[in-house]
């Protein structure tokens, strides 16, 4: 490449050859399973987010204590719980393909995509257990 | 980090201005990228009044009069005229395309004419496209097999086998799609772009190449592959036709049904 298109990472010298570069550190052999589990979390969201939408939908304006009732029913709370995880699932992979394809160096994307996956966990434990208290406890 | 602005020494200025020559009556303004690397400096848009009746109907009908008759100092690749080498791809009027192909008509009001997007500029309309030509080599474009071919005929398929290289094999290496794909603009280093994606799966899908497995595993790769987001501006742009991102599609089918 010309002096005008600085190479990105550190270890790439100017005077590697193009395939040599290409080549860099072989293939991964991985992303595959992200990439469907991406799909299928996706897929599975469709429905979870329609019943959550209706079921909001249809308290609006309810008192706490019939919300709270309505969390707190087996059916619902298992729905909720699955709408959690994969959802928050869904989130932090979304969110670790943001930062591969825009964030460089690649010490900076590790980084920033431990921090989206430990925020994930820490939301989605958060939302978890305030429905398991609704559904248990309540 | 993927860069949104253009480098200071890349800033496009204005530049000449080349009248039609007096009495032209069908006048179009041809508004073309220039940059020579000896003089230091920045890029410009010089703009060619051309008359068309005197002119070819395609847009590198255009650029080769231009070329002959009012500026010399052009720089251009062209070869066939007839949209099979890939040499003449740019940007035209937004899209890229091949020039040869790319009727003068089609474009509304001044034609807008950029190299392709996002490469290194050697000249003028000439992208440094070494990078591509790498990542192409990288794949191993060719037929690999072990069995050794029939002492009396060659290699054969029948007529089904053959039928799955159709909508790759046409693919002429304009490399149109690949420079218009923003996951290859933001990470093209690492992914391998819709072309070169393309010509793997030409191979993976070749009945008579022996080496699918080994050609998946040099693909399952956070980047080579699956920067590929869908955005469909391949298969948008290819001037052949083709959809490099329904190959790569096949690719993760593939791949989902290997390893999950
Ligand atoms: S579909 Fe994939 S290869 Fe085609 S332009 Fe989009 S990201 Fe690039
Ligand atoms: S797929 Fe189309 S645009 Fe891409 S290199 Fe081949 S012919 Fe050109
Ligand atoms: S000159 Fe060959 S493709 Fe345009």
């Amino acid at each position: 490449m010309s002096e005008n298109y600085p190479s990105t990472t550190a270890h790439q010298t100017r005077l590697q050859t193009p395939l040599g570069r290409v080549r860099q550190n072989g293939s991964a052999k991985s992303g595959t399973h992200h990439w469907w589990m991406q799909r299928v979390t996706s897929i599975a969201l469709l429905p979870l987010m329609l019943w959550f939408i209706i079921g909001i939908a249809s308290h609006a304006g309810a008192p706490y204590e019939e919300i709270a009732r309505w969390v707190g029913r087996p059916f619902n709370a298992v729905l909720m719980l699955l709408l959690i995880g994969i959802g928050f699932y869904h989130t932090a992979g979304g969110l670790q393909v943001v930062i591969e394809d825009y964030i460089r160096p690649e010490r900076s994307a590790m980084v920033a995509g431990l921090l989206i996956r430990g925020a994930c966990w820490v939301f989605g434990l958060l939302c978890a257990l305030s429905v398991l208290r609704l559904a248990v406890a309540g | 980090m993927a860069t949104f602005t253009l480098p200071k020494n890349s800033t496009i200025g204005t530049g000449k201005t080349y009248k039609a020559e007096a009495g032209a009556t069908n006048v179009r303004s041809f508004k073309i990228y220039r940059w020579d690397p000896d003089t230091g400096e920045n890029p410009r848009m010089d703009t060619y009044e051309i008359d068309l009746d005197k002119c070819g109907p395609m847009v590198l009908d255009a650029l080769i009069k231009i070329k002959n008759e009012v500026d010399t100092t052009l720089t251009f690749r062209r070869s066939c005229r007839e949209g099979i080498c890939g040499s003449c791809s740019m940007n035209i009027d937004g899209l890229n395309t091949l020039a040869c192909l790319k009727p003068i008509e089609d474009v509304h009001g001044e034609v807008r004419i950029n190299p392709l997007p996002h490469m290194p500029v050697v000249k003028d309309l000439v992208p440094d496209l070494g990078q591509i030509y790498a990542q192409l080599t990288s794949i191993q474009p060719w037929l690999k097999a072990d069995t050794a071919p029939p002492p009396d005929s060659e290699r054969l398929q029948s007529k089904e086998e053959r039928a799955k290289l159709d909508g790759l094999w046409e693919c002429i290496l304009c490399f149109c799609c690949t420079t218009s794909c923003p996951s290859y603009w933001w990470n093209g280093d690492r992914y391998l772009g819709p072309a070169v994606l393309l010509q793997a799966y030409r191979w993976i899908a070749d009945s008579r190449d022996e080496y699918t497995g080994e050609r998946l595993d040099q693909l399952q790769d956070p980047f080579r592959l699956y920067r590929c987001h869908t955005i469909m501006n391949c298969a948008r742009t290819c001037p052949k036709g083709l959809n490099p991102a329904e190959a790569i599609g096949h690719i993760k089918t593939l791949l989902v049904e290997r390893d999950r």
